[in-house]
């Protein structure tokens, strides 16, 4: 099990209907590895996402993080959908973290952070309350413990959200476009939380449109466009020194 | 010609807490809370059944809402009071079968198919990032429905509950034409006795504004408690007056 990547996609398809948004998709993410995703909107990056920890199912293709298939058990060579339960255990190991934040309005910062550890892993409302408060002043937070998230800023309502992703001590962080609905005066202070558990080791994929942050800190870029990975490399290669036609019409539109 | 009005104030006053206009008020009082609880309960069923993915449930609650919402309360109450001891036709069950107890029967079925739709609107309210952000945390499900959907949808859920509470105080009165003693039969059976027709129906009248204000003020406290978290949350008495007064506070 702590053998390998962290993160291996193989193949995989995922339609709408008759939209075909990822189309034989295959990756892999080493341990402590952090992986910028960038691409045009409608490329598959969020999909990609939300198929990593089974809130889209494949149509087909597998994916295993930490060595276990996600969704999914196999059962004489066949893959069969994981009843909820089993689903909703291998989630709790990769956290997630949304464009627009996702808190949950009708709880404070604190109860945001401790309601999954409580509610699902049992933990004492005592015991997590005091990780809880470890955890926001981490993300700089000390003083919005019992602040509900219509009361803070954006920037402040995303580092709620990581700090309650963070509270289920996961393996895997997966990260959607953090600070996309963000006002540019608030950006630096989530990368700064993201930067820093990047340097703690945690492995990461992050959907984003933040070429400095890329650049610092991951140490891969991967392009997607049309529902495929077009082409990958260190972030200094992929930015600077693109191969591929499509890469190259993308970053020149963003830079 | 001269206009003559007659009206005792004195027998309104002597048949406000008179032995049997009391005891149809605690009947209501009854029907009502019991009858509403039940409707929020099958309410609560039916509104999962309607948003599941399993196409046979959603069509049973959908038959149900589309009968007991299109049906008259009456005609249901008639239905289950006389229709169905002639259909099951078992002395037991006809003993068994009250006024009393049909009354709450018919009005919580009744109620159940109001309560469907306002406690599906309620879950539907709540943004489906919700859902998503409750799943990735590892909460299966039924989880975060209950932990972060459910709670949220009340805020929607209670205002217009609140509306169908009043409404089913007052519709009890229904059950006075199966002979239910509650507060219009009560009054109904007194006055067919002394013709002091108006000053029985003004003592109910009584009676029923002072249960519907009671509740009112009731239910703004509970909508007050469950703001938590929403911008504006300052609930002067002043504000509560004016909610008494038929305005609603908007979220």
């Amino acid at each position: 099990m702590n053998e390998g990547p962290m993160v291996r996609v193989i193949d995989a398809h995922k339609r709408y209907g008759r939209l075909e948004v990822l189309r034989g998709v295959s990756l892999d993410v080493q341990r402590g590895e952090v992986v910028v995703l960038l691409g045009p909107s409608g490329s598959g990056k969020t999909t990609l996402l939300r198929c990593l920890n089974h809130l889209e199912p494949l149509n087909s293709g597998r994916i295993y993080v930490d060595g276990e298939l996600v969704g999914y058990r196999e059962r004489n060579g066949r893959l069969v959908e994981d009843r909820e339960p089993e689903i909703a255990r291998k989630r709790a190991a990769i956290g997630m973290v949304f464009q627009r934040f996702n808190l949950f309005p009708h709880l404070t910062a604190l109860g945001n952070v401790t309601a999954a550890p409580v509610r699902v892993k049992k933990m004492p409302r005592k015991e997590a309350e005091e990780m809880g408060r470890r955890l926001l002043e981490k993300v700089g937070l000390a003083a919005k413990v019992d602040g509900y998230p219509s009361q803070l800023s954006g920037g402040q309502q995303q580092r709620v959200a990581i700090a309650r992703a963070l509270a289920m001590e996961p393996k895997l962080m997966l990260f959607d476009e953090p600070t996309s609905a963000l006002d540019p005066e608030l950006v630096g202070e989530v990368l700064d939380v993201m930067k820093a558990l990047a340097k703690d080791g945690m492995t990461m994929i992050v959907v984003t449109h933040e070429m400095g942050f890329a650049r610092e800190v991951a140490s891969r870029a991967v392009f997607m466009d049309e529902g495929v990975i077009v082409e990958e490399g260190t972030p200094a290669q992929l930015l600077q020194d693109p191969q591929q036609e499509r890469t190259k019409a993308f970053l020149s539109r963003i830079l | 010609m001269p206009l003559a009005i007659e009206f005792d104030f004195g027998a309104v006053q002597h048949f406000l807490f008179n032995a049997q206009i009391r005891h149809g008020a605690w009947v209501t009082i009854q029907v009502a809370v019991i009858a509403q609880a039940l409707g929020i309960l099958l309410g609560g069923v039916f509104a999962l059944m309607r948003i599941s993915r399993n196409p046979v449930a959603r069509f049973v609650a959908g038959l149900y809402v589309w009968f007991f919402r299109g049906t008259p309360a009456l005609l249901q109450l008639f239905i289950l009071y006389f229709g169905l001891p002639q259909l099951i036709n078992n002395q037991t069950f006809t003993n068994e079968l009250t006024a009393y107890r049909a009354a709450i029967l018919a009005f919580a079925v009744n109620e159940g198919s109001y309560m469907t739709e306002i406690v599906r609107a309620g879950i539907l309210s709540v943004e489906s990032g919700q859902m998503d952000a409750a799943k990735s945390l590892g909460m299966t499900q039924l989880q975060a429905m209950r932990h972060i959907v459910l709670p949220q949808a009340l805020r929607v859920v209670v205002p217009p509950t609140g509306n169908e509470f009043i409404a089913m105080l007052k519709n009890t009165s229904l059950a006075s034409t199966i002979g239910l003693i509650e507060l219009l039969g009560a009054s109904r059976l007194i006055y067919s006795v002394n013709f002091k027709f108006m000053e029985l129906l003004a003592t109910a009248a009584i009676w029923y504004l002072a249960f519907t204000t009671a509740f009112s003020i009731l239910q703004a406290e509970l909508e007050r408690v469950l703001a938590a978290g929403e911008r504006e949350r300052a609930q002067t008495l002043f504000s509560r007056m004016i909610d008494l007064m038929g305005g609603r506070r908007g979220t």
